[in-house]
This record gives structure tokens, C-alpha cells and sequence, in this order.
């Protein structure tokens, strides 16, 4: 049914080796192997070529001759993804971008960063921080993940609540179309002529073009912030207190829950000193200057007091702030040592929905045998499942996927969506047809051809592939882990 | 309060089926701003209105396009709740779905965002007479592209948006508004040295010599800020003002020209202008065209002069082609607001 690729590999990578210093392109299985898969090792595939490019005008050649021999492209950032939107296309070019690793410029006065797209989340905020300011969306991989990828999947963290996602902070885009020309999206003001081509393109996962960088709006590093730990001997109360900050008049910085399991992983991992007897806790944290953050504290302190929190700790320093905040920040890996593996699901839901939510998810883990540990960005309602399993286990891997898409069908169902953050990519895809109708995904695929008649742009990702399915190269295979 | 999608719907349809084009409007407050004229068939939309579903606790509300702002926010002022963008409700006839397709902001944007930024879902019919649910009800949602954000500035040209869903703020505790006399110049400076401190700002504009800052937020902050930043305190007068676009400033018939650009770009001499959004939007009154503009800084004719030639700057090849693609795709038969946007468009 598939036509056979038109080139070789071997025409590719003299096409590739005449656009890139040797070391930049990855041709043997071997090499190749650390770019097989993105954060979700359940899927795995090997490029036909890793390339690897210094320059934008590489980045750019590149598009142009794959282009040219209409190869697919998948690009890369620091591959912390976890939808296997980075996983790369059998037939295809894995573009990493980590080597644009440049902050081009800082404009302090204009509160503004240009960065290129392999610059880390973390290491923008680093660099302004000189200055007084930093970089407000802060995924808990700023780490290691790249400011391209946080364009691409609209990235968000526990800062979101109060000072937005990616799409919020960004003021312009620069990007190489899948025709291999170069444009810039968004402008130095806040508007800019036509339509809002750099919003649509956050969040587009690496579909509708590859980002070559970035202006970020940068905000005031706040005079103090302080955090509130509370814990609670249920899940409803712990939900209807975040419901009352809110109801006060209050939009925290941050607001984190975390369950029995989770803060049990957490307090193991990190020694945070969370209550290790409570149902629910809860993180909040006010920032502000030191007269406004002194009323706020009180405030919620009250609040979670008449809301029946069992445990009510205030941090008093910076270091203990960090301390509160590492157990949260560090849940993933954290859970990743109670189980061989986890699977994170990325619903989000009203607000008012997370007690019935939780109950269901918990109901379903009986039902299918594995243990699920919630983290749950509260304060605007994405909810992180993370399902354990052993992927050595053929069975039990289908076990937590089938686990996983009825949590996201129930996300939808509450009036939620699939994924808050963490995209679409390979694993959603199937998901894609319980939240939007025939006519709404026909619309999205209207919007790839828009930008990608060829779609070569990390094809089979993202969007489902309704109209010209005959053409379209079969999805990649899914792999075991392990 | 009425529902009038299917015949909206039916509009759309036949519309589409006659390759007839129609001008999409509601309070009508805007026909003549921001974007070209367009002299199609109307389409009324402004009785597809009323509030649907509103959770305070969860700063959500959503409602028909139609509505007319006030209404929404009489609605949130009984929870306390404001639309954190300000929107202009030109004499009470603005409506929410005009506001968001003109992606019209007041002065709070560089603080607290436009209705771009707070735009959660829209429903919108297509010109293939679709009725399309973009975006969600929830505060976050990468599920598809986001063709909710995508509406706004796109002045109907993508669609008729029947429904949208919106994300709201608690009003603050305290405002307060400072002002001072200055330059230009020495104005831009303090707005954008005010903007990197860590204060409740959520106001920089600067109007005949004078520089208005205005603080919102927890009382003491305001309170406390105010104390130290010293000059005049007034009352929030000059933000309506601004907002409603009634200061003295924006009165007569001379071309009215907004300016986008780098808040700390100089200030270009020349012709009279009013600075807002802490630097980042400058109107200008006259001949602007000839101007030496700031580089990456974009010009458009807001309102007044020729509506019938391009009133916004042209893209550049790569940009158009993909606009004119995008709008195809929403588009085919090319029949919502035609050269609103552009004469090409
Ligand atoms: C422990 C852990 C915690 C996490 N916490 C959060 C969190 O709190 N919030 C959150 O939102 N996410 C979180 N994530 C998910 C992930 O870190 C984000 O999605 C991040 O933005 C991915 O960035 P990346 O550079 O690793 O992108 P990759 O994984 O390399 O790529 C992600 C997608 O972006 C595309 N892409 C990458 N770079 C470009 C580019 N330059 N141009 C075009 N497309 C590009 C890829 O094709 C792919 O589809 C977490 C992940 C892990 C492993």
C-alpha cells in the first residue's frame, strides 16, 4: 500500500553530509540510539539519519532538502516529552536541536530574552536573574527540557496558575516552514499584524513548523514568596479548600495536590517532611511583595484551617520553601522508584470534579490491578496519574494503557480534555476522537495541509489523519519497553 | 438570552452554498475600527446572547457571542470577578464575540493579559456551516491547535464564533493611581524601570505631559507602593478613559493610528500621541505613515482616514501565503468579512 521511500538512505545522507560537519550527523544504529524514543519509553523507533545541526542556515538546508526528497522530519528538542511527540520516524531525519544552545540577547528594560530553540527552560531564568527577573513557566523538567519543546507542547508548571503557560509568556517565534523558508511569528510589541500565527503554532507539536528561537517576556523576580503546606484527611476537603482560595479573591503562584501514594513517594524521595498519615496535601504558594504576601499567608492559613487541614506548616526560609517544593517538583522520578515503570496521564478537569475523579481513578485501579499515584496541579485542574507497572510485562503494559485512555475518556466525560500539558504526540492519538468530532479533527488536518501539504512534518503525531489516510505513510510500530 | 445557532447555522450554509459573502456583526460598535471596511451582506449575531454556564470557583464563564459586556460583567460582579483585559464596551453595545475577533485590550494587558490570553474554547461555524468546539472549558488544554486563541484579531475572517469560553480574575482589593509630569521619553524610561520591579502594576500610560501608573492588587501592597513611589494619587478616572477611548485625546476626526512595539523602543517625535500599555502601544493622531518607526514595531490605522485601502502593514511573502492558506482552510468559499483583514484576504 506504502510507495517505497523515493531516495535511499544513502542519497539522504550525502545530501545531509554536504549540508554538516560529519560529527553533526548520526548515520549507525548504534549512536542512534539515545534519540529512540522521548520521555515515554514505551515507544521506541530508530530515524533513518540523526542530524544534528550548529546554525540555523543548517537547520534550514536541512528542511530544504528533505523538502526536496519530501523525507519526513521529526524534530527534538531535549526529548524530556511525554506523549512520544520526539519519537522519530523510521523513514525519516530526527532533527535535534539541542546545539542551538545560544541566549542571543537580553533586554531588560524591554523584559524580554531572544534565545535559540535548544536553550533550557531553566537556564533562561538563570541567565536573568542578574537583572531581577525570570522566565515565569516553569515545567517541573526545566532542568533539561528545551525552550523549543515548551513552545511546541505549550509547556506549563506549577507557576501557571497565576502567570500563564508557554503561549502566554512568548512575544515572538522564529521558525523554518516545512518548506524550508524562514519566518517570524509575533513581533517586539504585543500585537502583530493578521492572524495570531505564533499562537497557533505553540502547542502544535512540532507540526506546522520547527522553531529556530525564541523572544520570551521575561517578569520581576518577586520581592518574597512563601509557601503553605497542609494536610488533609480527605481528598473532598482538601479539593473544596483549593476551591475557597480561589473563592477568597486569592490566584497563588502556585497551588499542588498531591495523594496518600504520591505524598508517600515524595516524602521517601525527598524528606520534605510532608505528613506521611495525610489523605491529600496541598502546596500553596503566595509571592508578592513582603506586605502582600504576610496578608495572603494568613488568609489561606485560615482557610485551610477551617477547611479541617490536619497538618499546617508555613515555610519560614528560602531553603525550607525549596525543601517543601523538591517533594512535588520530584514526584515523577519519585513514584519511578516504587515501580519499574509509570505511565503519566495528563487530564484536565473542572476544578469541581477532582473528588468524583479521584474516587473513579481509584475504582479503576482496582479494576486493573496497578497502583496510581495522582499529582494534581489544583489550582487549574491537570491532574497527573501516574500508573505504575513493569514493562517487562507485555500483559501488564496493555493493562495500564487501557487504564490510562479510560482516564482520559472520564477526563472528557467530567468536561475536561485529554492532555493539560504534556500534548497529543503518538500516545493520544486514539483519544483525539472522544473529545473532538469528525468536523472539528477534519478542521485540524485542514490546518497541517495549511502549513504541510507534503506532511512531512513529524507525521503521524499530534492530529489523526482522517482524509488522506491511503497516502499517508503507515504509523510508525509500537515497541516494547524494556 | 436566545439561541440562535441553527439559524445562524442556516445563514452560513446557504451563504456558502451562493458564494455570497456576509459582514458578520453584533453590537456593531466596530465596523468602522481596526480593520478595512467591508461591504458585504450583514450577518446579525448580537440576539445570539446570554450567559451559559459560569463557575465562579473555577473562573470560568462562558457565553454567547453576542452578549453584550456589561451584562457579562454585571454577571461577575456579583462573585467579585472582573475580565482581567478590560475590554472597551463602547456605550454598552460591545459585545464579547467582537471583542475577542478585534482582540480589543484595556490597559491592564501587559499585566494581566488581552482577551487573547484569556480566551479558553471557542464554538465557532465554519464556512462550510460546521458548528466547530475548539479549546475547552478548563484552564489548560493542548488537545488540537488552538483555534480558540487564533480567533482574535482574526475580525471574523476565519468564521462566525457563536460561543467562548473565558478565564476570569477576582477583582483586586485596592487600586490606586499615581501621576506625575514628564516627557515622553522621560516617561517611557520610568515606565519601564516601574515595570521590573516587583510591584502590583497594572498600569502605565502617559497623556499630555503627564505619567499615570496604577497600582492593583492586595491593599497593603498598594498601599505600601504608593508610599514609596510617591507622586499625585488620583482616582482611576484615566483608565476608563483610556479604555473607552473618551479621554479629550482620542476626540475629532484626525486619523487615529495604533503602534505596537518594544515598550523601551524611543519615542518618535512628530505628531501627538498617547502611550499605553507601559510603552508597548503608542496612539498617534495624524500622518503617522511617514514616520520612523522602531524596528520590529507595526503600524495600523485604527480608526478614521481611507478604511477602504490596507490600514495595516503588509506581511512579509512566507507569512501571506500562509494566511491566505489558513484562511482556506476555515474559508473555501472565501465568505466571512471579506477584506476586513486585508484587501487581500
Ligand atoms: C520528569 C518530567 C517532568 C515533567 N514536567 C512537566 C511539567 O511540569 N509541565 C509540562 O508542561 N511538561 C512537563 N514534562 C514534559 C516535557 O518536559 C515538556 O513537554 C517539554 O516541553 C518538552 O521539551 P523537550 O525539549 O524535552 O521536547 P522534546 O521531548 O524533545 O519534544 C517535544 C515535542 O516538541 C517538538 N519539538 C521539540 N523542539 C522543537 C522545535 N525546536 N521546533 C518544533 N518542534 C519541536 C518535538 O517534535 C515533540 O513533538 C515533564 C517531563 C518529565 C520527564
Amino acid at each position: 500500500m506504502n510507495a517505497p521511500p523515493a531516495f535511499s538512505k544513502q542519497a539522504l545522507a550525502s545530501a545531509l553530509r554536504a549540508i554538516l560537519p560529519a560529527e553533526c550527523l548520526v548515520e549507525d544504529k548504534e549512536s542512534q540510539r539515545p534519540f529512540e524514543c522521548d520521555g515515554l519509553s514505551l515507544y521506541r523507533e530508530l530515524p533513518l539519519l540523526v542530524a544534528l545541526p550548529e546554525t540555523v542556515e543548517q537547520v534550514q538546508a536541512i528542511m530544504q532538502c528533505c523538502h526536496r526528497l519530501q523525507v519526513p522530519v521529526v524534530a527534538r528538542g531535549s526529548g524530556t516529552g511525554l506523549c512520544a511527540g520526539a519519537m522519530p520516524h523510521p523513514e525519516g531525519v530526527l532533527l535535534g536541536l539541542s546545539k542551538l544552545n545560544a541566549i542571543m540577547e537580553i533586554d531588560p528594560q524591554a523584559r524580554t530574552a531572544r534565545v535559540q530553540p535548544g536553550v533550557t527552560n531553566l537556564s533562561i531564568s538563570e541567565a536573568v536573574a542578574p537583572h531581577g527577573l525570570y522566565y515565569g513557566p516553569d515545567p517541573s523538567s526545566q532542568i533539561a527540557c528545551s525552550i523549543g519543546g515548551n513552545v511546541a507542547e505549550n509547556s506549563g508548571g506549577v507557576h501557571c496558575l497565576k502567570y500563564g503557560l508557554t503561549v502566554h509568556n512568548l512575544l515572538s517565534v522564529e521558525m523554518i516552514t516545512a518548506q524550508g523558508e524562514r519566518v517570524e511569528l509575533g513581533s517586539s510589541g504585543l500585537d502583530s499584524p493578521g492572524y495570531d500565527l505564533m499562537a497557533l503554532v505553540t502547542g502544535s507539536e512540532g507540526l506546522l513548523g520547527v522553531v529556530t528561537a525564541v523572544t520570551v517576556k521575561l517578569l520581576p523576580l518577586p520581592e518574597v514568596a512563601r509557601v503553605v503546606m497542609a494536610g488533609f484527611d480527605s481528598v473532598r476537603a482538601a479539593g473544596d479548600a483549593v476551591g475557597a482560595v480561589i473563592a477568597a479573591g486569592i490566584i497563588p503562584a502556585g497551588l499542588e495536590m498531591m495523594d496518600a501514594l504520591a505524598v508517600q513517594a515524595a516524602e521517601d524521595f525527598a524528606h520534605a517532611g510532608y505528613p506521611r498519615d495525610a489523605q491529600a496535601v496541598l502546596l500553596c504558594e503566595l509571592d508578592g511583595t513582603e506586605q502582600e504576601v504576610d496578608q495572603h499567608i494568613a488568609a489561606v492559613e485560615r482557610i485551610f484551617t477551617e477547611g479541617g487541614a490536619t497538618t499546617l506548616r508555613v515555610s519560614a526560609s528560602d531553603a525550607e520553601r525549596a525543601l517543601l517544593w523538591k517533594g512535588r517538583k520530584s514526584a515523577f522520578p519519585a513514584v519511578g522508584r516504587m515501580s519499574p515503570d509509570y505511565y503519566c496521564m495528563d487530564g484536565t478537569i473542572p476544578r469541581s470534579q477532582v473528588s468524583h475523579v479521584l474516587e473513579e481513578i481509584s475504582r479503576l485501579s482496582t479494576k486493573y490491578q496497578l497502583r496510581c499515584a495522582n499529582v494534581f496541579h489544583a489550582g487549574d485542574g491537570n491532574l497527573h496519574p501516574l500508573i505504575m507497572f513493569d514493562g517487562g510485562c507485555a500483559e501488564q503494559v496493555a493493562r495500564a494503557e487501557q487504564f490510562g485512555a479510560e482516564i482520559l475518556e472520564l477526563s472528557v466525560a467530567v468536561g475536561g480534555c485529554i492532555t493539560g500539558e504534556h500534548g497529543v504526540g503518538l500516545e493520544k492519538l486514539a483519544q483525539m476522537e472522544s473529545q473532538f468530532s469528525i468536523a472539528e479533527l477534519h478542521q485540524f488536518e485542514d490546518i497541517k495541509h495549511a502549513f504541510d501539504p507534503a506532511l512531512t512534518l513529524n507525521p503521524g503525531k499530534g492530529i489523526p489523519i482522517l482524509k488522506r489516510c491511503q497516502e499517508y505513510r503507515a504509523l510508525p510500530r509500537k515497541h516494547q519497553h524494556g | 438570552m436566545a439561541d440562535l445557532l441553527a439559524h445562524l447555522q442556516a445563514h452560513v450554509r446557504e451563504a456558502a452554498a451562493n458564494a455570497s459573502p456576509v459582514a458578520i456583526r453584533a453590537g456593531n460598535t466596530k465596523s468602522h475600527l481596526v480593520g478595512r471596511y467591508c461591504h458585504a451582506r450583514p450577518l446579525d449575531v448580537g440576539d445570539h446572547r446570554g450567559v451559559i454556564d459560569y463557575q465562579p470557583d473555577e473562573l470560568v464563564i462562558s457565553a454567547r457571542a453576542g452578549t453584550p459586556l456589561p451584562e457579562l460583567e454585571s454577571v461577575l460582579a456579583e462573585h467579585n470577578q472582573v475580565l482581567p483585559f478590560e475590554p472597551p464596551r463602547y456605550g454598552g453595545r460591545a459585545t464579547l464575540g467582537g471583542t475577542l475577533a478585534c482582540n480589543l485590550s484595556g490597559p491592564a494587558r501587559p499585566w494581566l493579559g488581552s482577551v487573547r490570553d484569556a480566551v479558553l474554547g471557542v464554538q465557532l461555524i465554519n464556512g462550510e456551516a460546521q458548528v466547530l468546539n475548539v479549546g475547552g472549558k478548563v484552564m489548560k488544554n493542548v488537545a488540537g491547535y488552538d483555534v480558540s486563541r487564533l480567533q482574535a484579531g482574526a475580525l471574523g475572517t476565519l468564521g462566525v464564533i457563536t460561543q467562548i469560553h473565558l478565564k476570569v480574575l477576582p477583582r483586586a482589593q485596592a487600586t490606586q493611581t499615581l501621576a506625575y509630569e514628564m516627557t515622553a521619553s522621560q516617561a517611557l524610561e520610568t515606565m519601564c524601570s516601574r515595570a521590573r520591579e516587583p510591584r502590583p502594576l497594572t498600569g502605565a500610560c502617559w497623556v499630555n505631559n503627564r505619567l499615570f501608573l496604577r497600582l492593583a492588587g492586595a491593599a497593603s501592597a498598594v498601599r505600601h507602593t504608593a508610599s514609596q513611589w510617591g507622586g499625585e494619587q488620583l482616582d482611576d478616572e484615566i483608565w476608563s478613559q483610556l479604555r473607552e477611548m473618551s479621554h479629550p485625546f482620542f476626540a475629532g476626526k484626525a486619523p487615529l493610528w495604533r503602534l505596537s512595539t518594544a515598550p523601551n523602543a524611543p519615542h518618535c517625535e512628530g505628531v501627538e500621541q498617547c502611550i499605553d500599555w507601559g510603552g508597548a502601544q503608542r496612539w498617534l493622531r495624524g500622518e503617522a505613515r511617514s514616520l520612523d518607526l522602531p524596528r520590529g514595531a507595526h503600524l495600523s490605522l485604527f480608526a478614521g482616514g481611507d478604511r477602504d485601502t490596507e490600514v495595516r502593514g503588509a506581511l512579509d511573502p512566507v507569512q501571506q501565503r500562509l494566511q491566505q492558506r489558513l484562511k482556506k482552510s476555515f474559508d473555501p468559499a472565501g465568505i466571512f468579512n471579506p477584506g476586513r483583514l486585508y484587501s487581500w484576504m
